[in-house]
C-alpha cells in the first residue's frame, strides 16, 4: 500500500474579533490507496476546514499535505487546481451542480476543463452508470435532490480520480435517498479503486468506511 | 476550443435565464444609438461626395455675380476645353392664384458637361439635352408646393412656360435640406424674355469648363492670376466647403447627444456585470474546485463577453440602421434628396465603442470571477473578491474619455461635454443621495411600509442615487426636447410685435422707386422705407489685403469670399443699436458704421480703415461705429452701412421691408406681377419653413435621446436586477412574518414613487436650467419656463418609475416563502 494522502501538522488558525482562533491544531495521519477514511465529528469541529486543506481549496496556518507525493502547499493556486483536476473528484452536501448547464454538460464539465476529446460520451456512460441515461439534457433545477446528487456522483468519478472528496453527500437528503446515494457511491468507488475520503456526523456511515478519524474541536481524537 | 464550446452553452443558457438580458439590452442601445447617428451622417456625407464631380456640373467652373468677359471661355476653347454657361437667380414662380420664390437656373444646350440629370413624371430617365425653349423643368418641391402638375403652365417674370419634367436628380444643387428654394431650370434663350435681367439683379453667372485634367489644371492655373475680386474659380475640391463643415458640427453634436445614451448603457453594464459576477461566484468555484485554472475561468468568461457583445453589436446596428432610415423617411427634405445607403464604417464605429463600453465597465468585475475562492464550495458565506474600486472606476472613466473626443472630433469640445455631463451626474447623484439620506432620517413617523420603504432606498442609496440620475438625464432630455423647447420658441416668438415685416421686396431698381410708392399707396400700405444696397467686397482692412486665406473660421473666409451688401443712408435704423463710436459725424465723410459680429468675426475695430471693391472701383474709408442688429426684427439690415457720399454713385438697387395684413396677401403677388424683377420674398412663409426644418431636426435629436431615456430605464432595470436577490428574500421572510401581498405592493410602490419623482424633479429642473443657458446666452431671449414642467416632470417621473417598477418585481408577492427560503 502506498500513501495517496499524507497530512503533516496540519493547523489552521483564523481571525475572530481581533483574537486569532484555532479551528484546526496540528493534525497529522496519512490515508493508503483505495482506503476509505471517514473524518466525523460534531458540528463546527473542523471537519470541512480539515477536508478543504486536505484538497488544497484553503490555504493552512502551518503544516503541509502530500497528495500522491506532491507538495500542495509548495504550488501556486493554479498548480493546486491543476493537481486537483488530475487526481480528485468531489461530492457536496449542496451538489454544487451549474444551474446554467445540464445534467450532461455539468458531467462533461472536468473533462473539458483538461481537453479532453470525447467528453460527451464519456459524460453520457457516467451518467449511465448512476442510472441518469434519460435526464442527461435536464437543468438541475428539473431534478430532484436525490438526482442531483447522482449527477454530482457521475461527474465526481468520470474523470476516474484517484481521490473522491464527499463532504456530507447525504445532508440534503432525505433518508431513503440518501441510503441510495450512499450505496451507489461505495459501489463506484470500489469499482473504480477511488480513494474516499468521507466528511460525514452520520457514525453509521461512517462505519462503513474502511476508517473513521474524529475531530473535536479542531483536534484529531 | 472545448471552453470556446463551454461559454458558448454558458451563455446560451445564461440567456435562457435572463442574466444577460439588461446588458445586452444597455449595449444595444449604446451601439444602437451611436450608429443612428454615425449611419445617418454617413448617408448625408456619402450624398455629398457622391454629388461632388455631379456638384458643379464640370470640372471647373468659374462663377461671378457680374457677366463673365469672353476672354475666360476663349482661353478654354483655346486649351481644346468644352465649355457651358448657365446663370441662377431666384424669382418668383406664378401658377393659378399662388407665387413661390423659386431658383431659377437659365442653361445653354450641352449642359451639364458632366453627371447627369434625371428627369421622368411617369417614368425616370436621364435627361437628354436641355429644356426646349418656353418650356421648364422644374422639381418635385415645386410641383407639391404649388400643386401643379407636368404639363401645366407657370409664369416667371414676363413669360409663361410649360412645366416639361419633373427633374427627379438634380446637377448642380445641394441635398434638399441645405437649399431651401425649389429649383427651376430653363433655356438660356428664354431668360431676356422673362425680364429678370437687369442691372442689380442677383444673378449668379457660371462658365462651366470640362475636358482633360490636364488641359483643365492649366487652365486653372492660367485664369487663377486673372480672376477678379468677385468672380471664384471652382472645381470639387471646393464643393460646398460650408455644408461639410455644418454636417461635421452636427455630427459631433449628435455624437455627443447619443455618448449621453451610451454613459448611461456604461451604468446598466457596470451594475449588471456586477449582478452577473456575483450570481456566478458559485459556478467559478466548483470550476475551481474541478481543475480549473485563472486563465481558463477568465477565458471561459471572457469568451462569453466577446459572444455576447457581438450580438449586441449587429442587434445595435440593425436599431442603428432602422432608427435613421425611419428618421430620414420622416424628415421630408432628406426623404426627396434620395440618399444614397449608409456604409460600414459608422457600425464599424458604433461597434468598437460598443465593446470599448463592454470592457470598460464590465472587465474589471469580470476578472474578479478568476480570483474566486475554491473554497466557496464549502464555505458559502466567503463572498467575492474585492475588486480594486479606483482601477475599475478609472477605466470606466478612460474608456469614457477616449469615447467622447473620438465623436467629438476636439479635445476641446470632447472635455467639456464630458466635464460638464460628469459634473453634471456628480451634482445631481449628490444631491439625491442627500436628500434620500435626509428622508430617510426626517420622516420616521410615516406608515409602517413608508418607513420600511424609506429605510429600503437608504440601504441602498448608492443604487438608488444612480438610478435617479440616470432616470433623470433621459427625462431632462425629453423635457428639453418638447416643454422648455415650446417655451423657447414662444419667447423668441413674443419678441416680434404681431405688426413686424413679413414680407422683403428686393432688386428694386433705381427708377422703380416711384412705382413702388404708387404702389404702395394705391393699396393703403404705409410708404415703405426704400433703403440703397450696392454690393462689394472687402479688400483691405487698414491697407492690408485681405482674402479667404486671412482667415482660419469658415464664416470669416465665406465674408470676404464673397461680395456682400452694402448700403448708405443719413440716419442710422432705428432698430438698430450703437454700440461704440459715434453715427456720422456731420462733417465728415467717408465712414463705415459695422455690425458688431461681423466686426468680431473680421477682425475689424473703430477706427481701422477697411477697403472695398464695388464694381471693379475701390473706395477706402474709416469705421466710426459699431453697430448691435436685432438680426430677428424682420427689418432690412446691413453689416456694413457708410455714408451717402461713399456709395451713392455705384450702380445698386434698393429694398425694403414691410407688414402685410392678413387680408392683403394678394398685394404682395400683385406687385410680384406687376414689377417682374422684383422679389417679394414671403419672410412668414420662410420663417415657417425653416420652423418646420428646425421641427424635423428637433425630431431626430428627440429621437437620439429617446436612447437616453431607454438606456436611463436599463439603468432601472439593472439596479431592481442587482437588489431582486436581496427584496426576495426580505419580501419571503416578510411574508413569512405575515406580510400580505397588499402590504408588499404598497412597500415597493412607495419606493418607486420616491425614485420616479426624485428622478423627475431632477430632470425637470436640469431641464429648466439648460432652456435658461439656451436663452441667455444663445437666443439672448427672456426665458418664461411654463410652470406645468414641474408637475409633468414630478409625476411623470411618479407615474413610469413606478410602473416600470411594478413590472419588475409584481411577480415577488407571489411566490411561495418556503421556496425562496429553501434555496
Amino acid at each position: 500500500m502506498t500513501a495517496i494522502v499524507q497530512a503533516v501538522e496540519l493547523t489552521k488558525q483564523v481571525l475572530s474579533g481581533d483574537q486569532p482562533l484555532t479551528i484546526l491544531h496540528h493534525a497529522s495521519f496519512t490515508v493508503e490507496a483505495g482506503e476509505s477514511l471517514a473524518i466525523l465529528g460534531a458540528s463546527g469541529s473542523g471537519k470541512s476546514t480539515l477536508l478543504g486543506l486536505l484538497a488544497g481549496l484553503d490555504i493552512p496556518s502551518s503544516g503541509s499535505v502530500l497528495l500522491n507525493g506532491i507538495d500542495l502547499f509548495a504550488l501556486d493556486e493554479d498548480g493546486r487546481a491543476k493537481l486537483r483536476g488530475e487526481l480528485a473528484g468531489f461530492v457536496f452536501q449542496s451538489f454544487q451542480l451549474l444551474p446554467a448547464l445540464s445534467a450532461l454538460e455539468n458531467v462533461m464539465l472536468p473533462l473539458e476543463l483538461r481537453g479532453v476529446v470525447n467528453a460527451a460520451s464519456r459524460a453520457a456512460e457516467s451518467l449511465r452508470q448512476v442510472g441518469l441515461s434519460a435526464r442527461g439534457h435536464h437543468l438541475p433545477k428539473h431534478l430532484s435532490g436525490g438526482e442531483q446528487q447522482r449527477v454530482a456522483l457521475a461527474r465526481a468519478f468520470v474523470t476516474q480520480p484517484k481521490i473522491l472528496f464527499a463532504d456530507e453527500p447525504t445532508g440534503n437528503l432525505d433518508a431513503a435517498t440518501g441510503a441510495q446515494v450512499i450505496e451507489l457511491m461505495l459501489e463506484l468507488n470500489r469499482a473504480q479503486g477511488t480513494t474516499l475520503i468521507l466528511v460525514t456526523h452520520d457514525e453509521a456511515l461512517a462505519n462503513r468506511c474502511s476508517r473513521q478519524l474524529k475531530l473535536s474541536a479542531g483536534k484529531v481524537v | 476550443m472545448n471552453i470556446l464550446r463551454l461559454s458558448f452553452n454558458l451563455l446560451r443558457r445564461d440567456w435562457r435565464a435572463g442574466e444577460w438580458r439588461v446588458l445586452l439590452l444597455a449595449l444595444v442601445l449604446a451601439v444602437g444609438s451611436l450608429s443612428t447617428v454615425g449611419l445617418f451622417a454617413d448617408r448625408v456625407r456619402q450624398a455629398l461626395q457622391q454629388e461632388a464631380t455631379s456638384l458643379i456640373g464640370s470640372d471647373l467652373r468659374i462663377t461671378s455675380t457680374r457677366p463673365l468677359p469672353s476672354i475666360y471661355q476663349n482661353s478654354a476653347k483655346a486649351h481644346g476645353l468644352y465649355t457651358v454657361e448657365s446663370r441662377s437667380f431666384p424669382s418668383m414662380v406664378a401658377f393659378r392664384e399662388q407665387t413661390l420664390l423659386s431658383e431659377i437656373q437659365a442653361v445653354e444646350p450641352g449642359y451639364p458637361l458632366r453627371g447627369k440629370l434625371t428627369i421622368g413624371d411617369s417614368s425616370e430617365h436621364d435627361a437628354n439635352g436641355i429644356p426646349e425653349r418656353g418650356t421648364v423643368w422644374v422639381d418635385e418641391r415645386l410641383l407639391r408646393r404649388l400643386d401643379l402638375k407636368v404639363g401645366n403652365e407657370v409664369n416667371i417674370g414676363d413669360q409663361r412656360f410649360n412645366v416639361a419634367a419633373r427633374i427627379v436628380k438634380d446637377i448642380d444643387q445641394s441635398i434638399g435640406f441645405s437649399s431651401f428654394a425649389p429649383r427651376v431650370l430653363m433655356n438660356m434663350r428664354d431668360l431676356a424674355s422673362t425680364g429678370l435681367q437687369q442691372e442689380g439683379s442677383r444673378i449668379t453667372y457660371r462658365l462651366m469648363v470640362a475636358g482633360e485634367a490636364t488641359k483643365v489644371a492649366a487652365l486653372r492655373e492660367e485664369l487663377s492670376n486673372k480672376l477678379s475680386g468677385n468672380e471664384r474659380l471652382e472645381d470639387v475640391r471646393d464643393a460646398r466647403p460650408e455644408i461639410r463643415s455644418a454636417l461635421e458640427r452636427a455630427e459631433h453634436f449628435l455624437g455627443l447627444a447619443a455618448l449621453t445614451a451610451a454613459i448611461l448603457a456604461g451604468a446598466a453594464i457596470l451594475l449588471s456585470a456586477r449582478r452577473f459576477v456575483q450570481r456566478h461566484l458559485d459556478s467559478c468555484a466548483v470550476m475551481r474546485c474541478l481543475g480549473a485554472q485563472q486563465g481558463q475561468v477568465l477565458r471561459l468568461f471572457m469568451y462569453q463577453f466577446l459572444l455576447l457583445g457581438l450580438f449586441a453589436v449587429l442587434l445595435g446596428c440593425l436599431l442603428g440602421y432602422a432608427t435613421q432610415a425611419a428618421l430620414i423617411f420622416f424628415v421630408e427634405a432628406m426623404r426627396d434628396a434620395a440618399l444614397p445607403q449608409p456604409g460600414v464604417l459608422p457600425a464599424i464605429k458604433a461597434g468598437i465603442s460598443g465593446y470599448a463600453l463592454l470592457f470598460g465597465f464590465a472587465f474589471l468585475p469580470l476578472l474578479q470571477l478568476r480570483k474566486v475562492s475554491p473554497l466557496r464550495v464549502l464555505r458559502r458565506e466567503l463572498g467575492a473578491p474585492q475588486p480594486n474600486t479606483l482601477l475599475a472606476y478609472g477605466l470606466a472613466m478612460l474608456v469614457l474619455g477616449v469615447l467622447f473626443l473620438w465623436h467629438a472630433g476636439s479635445l476641446e469640445l470632447g472635455f467639456a461635454v464630458l466635464g460638464g455631463l460628469l459634473a453634471g451626474l456628480a451634482i445631481f447623484g449628490g444631491l439625491a443621495w442627500l436628500i434620500l439620506i435626509g428622508l430617510g432620517a426626517y420622516l420616521t413617523n410615516l406608515t409602517s411600509y413608508w418607513r420600511h420603504a424609506m429605510n429600503n432606498l437608504v440601504r441602498h442609496v448608492r443604487n438608488n442615487a444612480l438610478q435617479v440620475v440616470a432616470l433623470a438625464l433621459g427625462g431632462m432630455a425629453l423635457l428639453l426636447l418638447t416643454l422648455v423647447r415650446s417655451d423657447l420658441l414662444h419667447g423668441w416668438q413674443d419678441k416680434l410685435p404681431p405688426d413686424a415685416p413679413n414680407r422683403f421686396v428686393v432688386n428694386i431698381q433705381p427708377d422703380q422707386r416711384q412705382q413702388v410708392f404708387d404702389f404702395f399707396s394705391r393699396e393703403r400700405l404705409p410708404k415703405p422705407h426704400l433703403m440703397p444696397m450696392v454690393r462689394g467686397r472687402l479688400v483691405a482692412i487698414n491697407d492690408i489685403p485681405v482674402n479667404g486665406d486671412s482667415y482660419s473660421e469658415p464664416r470669416a473666409r465665406g465674408l470676404v469670399e464673397r461680395e456682400f451688401n452694402l448700403s448708405y443712408m443719413e440716419q442710422m435704423p432705428e432698430w438698430n443699436e450703437l454700440v461704440s463710436g459715434t453715427w456720422w459725424d456731420i462733417n465728415g465723410n467717408g465712414q463705415l458704421s459695422v455690425e458688431e459680429g461681423i466686426a468680431q468675426t473680421l477682425g475689424i475695430y473703430l477706427g481701422d480703415m477697411l477697403t472695398y471693391d464695388v464694381a471693379g472701383s475701390r473706395f477706402t474709408a474709416q469705421v466710426t461705429s459699431l453697430r448691435k442688429v436685432q438680426w430677428d426684427s424682420m427689418r432690412v439690415n446691413f453689416f456694413v452701412i457708410a455714408t451717402p457720399e461713399l456709395l451713392s454713385d455705384f450702380p445698386g438697387s434698393y429694398l425694403t421691408s414691410f407688414f402685410l395684413p392678413p387680408d392683403k396677401v394678394r398685394a404682395g403677388d400683385n406687385l410680384a406681377l406687376e414689377l417682374p424683377n422684383v422679389l417679394v420674398i414671403d419672410t412668414g412663409a420662410i420663417i415657417a419653413q425653416v420652423r418646420h426644418i428646425m421641427d424635423q431636426i428637433t425630431q431626430v435629436m428627440a429621437a437620439v435621446f429617446l436612447f437616453t431615456l431607454f438606456s436611463g430605464f436599463a439603468v432601472l432595470y439593472a439596479a431592481l436586477l442587482a437588489t431582486q436577490d436581496e427584496r426576495t428574500f426580505e419580501a419571503a421572510v416578510l411574508r413569512t412574518l405575515g406580510a400580505d401581498g397588499y402590504y408588499l405592493r404598497r412597500l415597493h410602490l412607495a419606493e418607486f414613487t420616491v425614485l420616479g419623482g426624485l428622478s423627475g424633479l431632477f430632470a425637470a429642473s436640469g431641464a429648466v436650467l439648460l432652456g435658461w443657458v439656451l436663452a441667455r446666452f444663445v437666443l439672448e431671449i427672456p426665458f418664461q419656463p411654463s410652470p406645468v414642467i414641474w408637475p409633468v416632470g414630478v409625476l411623470g417621473g411618479m407615474a413610469t418609475v413606478t410602473l416600470a417598477g411594478w413590472l419588475g418585481t409584481r411577480w415577488l408577492t407571489v411566490l411561495p416563502p418556503l421556496a425562496i427560503l429553501r434555496e
